[in-house]
């Protein structure tokens, strides 16, 4: 028997967030509710005596496949917000009713339904599940390995984006620069000292001048560079300690 | 020689075949094989003839089987011919008549380049007409009925180059038609009373049918034979039918098509006999019709038709006789004969005055050619006097006959019916003296340019011969009633009854109506002017020249009404008949329409539709288990 | 508490999941709620074990998981592919069925 706040709980984690799957607008917060269910389920395993899968559940579920969702969303448009109108015709409501509807049938038959749970509580743990899965349905688990290889190459050729141009070559690449006019060489790296990455320090040019492009404009708004003269100075003079002027 | 009656039909039959199909080849010497094929039947005809005559009168109906033509079954026809009195006198009569005719022709078409097919056409019509006659059963008659309505067809319409002549053929073709619809019927009611059809089956069941039954087939018999013989009311296309050139109207129209009629009513006689209401509708259409034909020839200017209003009045004079049972089938066939000499004499007269006067068919612009065509005048006027009735003129001997014996009978009938033929006397000589006077005497209305000139010796021979036949005939077959004897085999023997007026009376009415009406057309056009424009004349006048509207009549009552409920049918049968499969056709159609509606195209209703159809598959699975 | 409830729970979210791919537009979204729908079925796998008590019920569940795994994977690749084409993510832009 399952405790009964532990239900309620469950309940709760589940059903709820899942709502949001009708009436949230951004995806990413469907996205995270989503998980939010998954871990509830997970919970629900737990409580009914199958541990294995709840872990499964949590590094399948909620750790790869919920992780691949938001991965798309955030290659297909992280920021489209849904019109919640609806565009066909009665498919709001008669989508509702016939969901609700099937969830409504489903209940009732499963409410009137009274079967004593057995006595002993199963045993999930992965020993037990092992052996079953390797000793009675091991044809089974060796054709849902060949289905993952399968999936996976799936995946490779339907995201495969043919090169449809020939690739531009670094002489192509130099010429475009030098035709425009712009500076044919990198743009200069910022200063190395050997005391830090110097990114806020401008590098030398063999006048010893800084280079103005050296240092990131961001730094340069923030506030953030420095001129490098002590470091310099300490360069120059290996007693000075740093922080010294 | 009578075994080889068959040959009748094929010689014709024969020669046309080969004229037609060997084309052009044979323009030089086709007309000729025509003329033999012609010349061939009557002495084939006068063979058998003059072998019948050596039997008794009781042998002397001879059957020759040809082949079994619709073996077993519900009808079982063979085909075969019928040589009695009546058919040979038909086959001499046609034959002898024909073969003048052809030779006729070979002058008269001389300037046709198409002389030959004439000249196929007419041995088509012979070998037709032929069938017709000598036919043993109702259905092989009809095949010789159909052929001369074709052969009437070709001819009529020969010039089709005129649009004119080919509706005038097409005319005649149509009204024929409708009469054949009568004839099919009659058919079909014998069929289906007798189970045969050939005449002597026929013939000898007919007593024992049921008087309705019989008057029906009488009734369908008459409206066949009205529509072959131009009576009333399918009388409108003889007018229009001498479209066709003179010999066509000699041989057809006046003298053997027009009395295949009369031979079917004289021939189905047994039935007649066994159907006084039909006999008595038979005599009033052939007495409406002798006045009708008069009413019409006394105001037509074009010389043709006036013959051929004369024709029709004249084949009244023999519908009538045949109403009046078997005191006067012998007669109508008597008439009949003599007729074929007068009339196509004359209308070979006509073609003779057409030929001399550069085809014009206008009497009011003939007039003084008695000195021009003396042989035609002298011709032309023997039929004259013969169709007036003069004695000792053929005319005189069948006609008077006819008027005697219209005026025997009970009641009122004899009254109407010998009056009209009287008085139809009268008009007859009015109007025949009328053309008469109009063209050979008076003085010249000739057009400029004109010079009448005797016809070649091909034509005139053929008129001589005719016009030879129209003075004496009559005599000789009237001498000691032999023509009456020679027929009774076939018609039955007529009680002789009296007329209710004494015939020397009827004689003498006849003449001097005959007289009257010869001496008013003197007097209107042999001794006054004749007028070149047609005067205005009375109202009666204006309805006899358009033929008393009869085509304005067939139109309303038949062609509008018939166009009207064959466009509302046709309508009918697209609206209904293919407007129900169409209509089916659209509703799946838009069924189709509405129910693409639920391809809309959009994922979300598709998984709309398979979640719901999938709640209902769960329902229906929980809720019939439980 | 009896575990049926556990089964009704399911129910609940599968009821929920089907909502969501009926009624949302964002192809991702609808991915989402078909995956809740999975999940839904496991929950009452593992319930229907706990009551019958045998293991064999834990043992589908896992089967689906791997399953669903794998279906995630083309899937999103396809979403991926979908969009590189249309540069649009909605379930209500390609209607080439449309009839």
């Amino acid at each position: 028997m399952v405790n009964a706040v532990l239900f309620w709980v469950i309940a709760a984690l589940t059903v709820v967030p899942a709502l949001s799957l009708l009436f949230a607008r951004k995806a990413v917060h469907i996205a995270m509710s989503i998980v939010l269910v998954m871990v509830g389920l997970a919970t629900a395993y737990v409580t009914l005596g199958a541990p294995f899968l709840g872990v499964v559940q949590i590094i399948v579920y909620t750790g790869a496949v919920m992780m691949l969702f938001l991965f798309v969303l955030m290659l297909v448009g992280v920021d489209q917000k849904e019109d919640l109108r609806e565009t066909l015709k009665g498919q709001r409501w008669i989508g509702l009713l016939t969901a609700a509807g099937l969830g409504a049938f489903l209940v009732s038959i499963v409410a009137r339904v009274s079967i004593p749970a057995a006595e002993e509580a199963v045993s999930g743990e992965p020993d037990v599940i092992a052996q079953l899965l390797f000793e009675e349905y091991v044809l089974v688990i060796e054709v849902l390995g060949f289905l993952l290889i399968t999936a996976a190459v799936g995946a490779l050729v339907l995201t495969h984006v043919p090169r449809l141009k020939p690739r531009r070559t670094q002489l192509e690449v130099q010429r475009d620069r030098v035709r425009v006019g712009a500076d044919p060489v990198n743009k200069p790296f910022p200063g190395v000292y050997a005391r830090h990455n110097a990114l806020d320090v401008p590098a030398l040019d063999p006048e010893g001048e800084p280079i103005a492009g050296s240092v990131s404009r961001v730094l340069k708004i923030r506030s953030q560079t420095q001129e490098g003269e002590e470091f310099r100075a300490q360069l120059e003079d290996p007693s000075r300690k740093e922080g010294d002027r | 020689m009578l075994d080889l009656t068959w040959l009748l039909i094929a010689v014709p039959l024969a020669s046309s075949l080969v004229l037609l199909i060997a084309g052009k080849r044979t323009n030089a010497w086709g007309h000729w094989v025509g003329v033999a094929a012609a010349g061939s039947t009557f002495l084939v005809g006068l063979g058998a003839f003059i072998q019948m005559l050596g039997l008794d009168a009781e042998e002397r109906s001879h059957a020759v089987h040809l082949f079994s033509w619709i073996p077993g079954g519900e009808l079982n026809l063979d085909a075969g011919l019928l040589v009695d009195p009546l058919s040979i006198t038909f086959v001499l009569l046609v034959s002898f008549v024909g073969t003048l005719i052809h030779v006729y022709s070979v002058a008269y078409m001389e300037h046709d380049p198409n002389r030959r097919i004439f000249f196929a056409y007419l041995n088509l019509f012979v070998a037709a007409m032929m069938l017709l006659v000598l036919a043993d059963s109702y259905l092989l008659l009809f095949v010789g009925w159909e052929g001369v309505g074709l052969a009437s067809y070709l001819l009529i319409g020969f010039w089709n180059q005129k649009p004119e002549y080919a509706t005038a053929a097409n005319k005649a073709f149509v009204v024929n038609r409708i009469g054949d619809m009568g004839l099919i019927v009659a058919m079909g009611l014998i069929f289906a009373q007798v189970g045969a059809l050939d005449f002597a089956t026929v013939f000898a069941e007919a007593p024992g049918l049921s008087t309705a039954t019989l008057t029906a087939i009488g009734i369908t018999l008459l409206i066949a034979a009205c529509g072959k013989s131009a009576q009333f009311p399918l009388q409108s296309w003889l007018g229009d039918a001498m479209a066709g050139p003179t010999p066509v109207s000699a041989l057809i129209h006046a003298a053997t098509m027009v009395t295949a009629g009369v031979y079917l009513i004289v021939r189905s006689a047994p039935i007649y006999d066994g159907a006084p209401a039909a006999q008595t509708t038979v005599a009033a259409v052939g007495a409406f019709t002798l006045i009708l034909g008069a009413l019409i020839g006394m105001a037509k200017d074009d010389i043709k038709k006036a013959l051929a209003a004369s024709t029709m009045s004249q084949i009244g004079y023999m519908m009538l006789a045949a109403g009046l049972g078997p005191v006067g089938y012998a007669f109508a066939i008597f008439h009949l004969v003599t007729h074929g000499f007068f009339k196509a004499g004359m209308f070979l007269g006509a073609g003779s005055v057409m030929h001399g006067m550069s085809d014009q068919v206008d009497m009011r612009r003939f007039g003084a050619l008695r000195a021009a065509m003396v042989t035609t005048w002298v011709t032309f006027g023997l039929g004259w006097l013969a169709i007036l009735g003069v004695p000792p003129f053929s005319g005189f001997w069948s006609k008077d006959k006819i008027i005697e014996a219209a005026f025997v009978g009970e009641g009122v009938q004899p009254w109407i019916l010998g009056g009209a033929a009287l008085i139809g006397a009268g008009l007859t000589a009015f109007y025949m003296s009328r053309l008469f006077f109009m063209t050979f005497h008076g003085k010249a209305r000739w057009t400029d340019g004109q010079h009448p000139h005797e016809s070649p010796a091909l034509m005139t021979v053929p008129m001589i011969i005719l016009a030879v036949g129209s003075a004496f005939l009559g005599l000789f077959l009237a001498l000691g009633d032999s023509f009456s004897h020679w027929l009774e085999p076939v018609t039955g023997h007529a009680e002789h009854h009296d007329p209710v007026l004494p015939i020397p009376v009827i004689m003498a009415a006849t003449l001097i109506l005959v007289a009257l009406g010869a001496w008013a057309a003197w007097r209107r056009y042999g001794a006054a002017d004749v007028p070149v424009e047609a005067p205005a004349g009375s109202l009666a006048t204006i309805a006899a020249r358009n033929d008393f509207f009869q085509d304005s009549v067939n139109r309303g009552v038949f062609e509008r009404p018939g166009t009207h409920l064959t466009r509302t049918l046709v309508y009918a049968d697209a609206a209904l008949v293919d407007g129900a499969v169409t209509k089916q056709a659209e509703g799946w159609a838009r069924t189709g329409e509405v129910a693409r509606r639920t391809q809309t195209g959009q994922v979300r209703s598709y998984a709309l539709t398979m979640l719901v159809g999938l709640v209902i598959v769960i329902v229906v699975v929980v809720l019939g288990g439980l | 508490m009896d575990p049926i409830n556990f089964v009704i729970l399911a129910a609940i979210l599968f009821a929920i999941g089907s909502a969501a791919v009926l009624l949302r537009r964002n192809a991702i979204v609808a991915f989402m709620g078909v995956e809740l729908m999975l999940n839904a079925a496991n929950l009452a796998l593992v319930a229907f074990s706990r009551i019958h008590g045998e293991i064999d019920g834990q043992v589908m569940a896992f089967f689906v998981m791997v399953v669903a795994a794998a279906e995630v994977v083309v899937g999103l690749a396809i979403i991926i592919a979908v969009f590189r084409a249309r540069q649009t993510i909605s379930l209500d832009e390609p209607a080439e069925l449309k009839g």
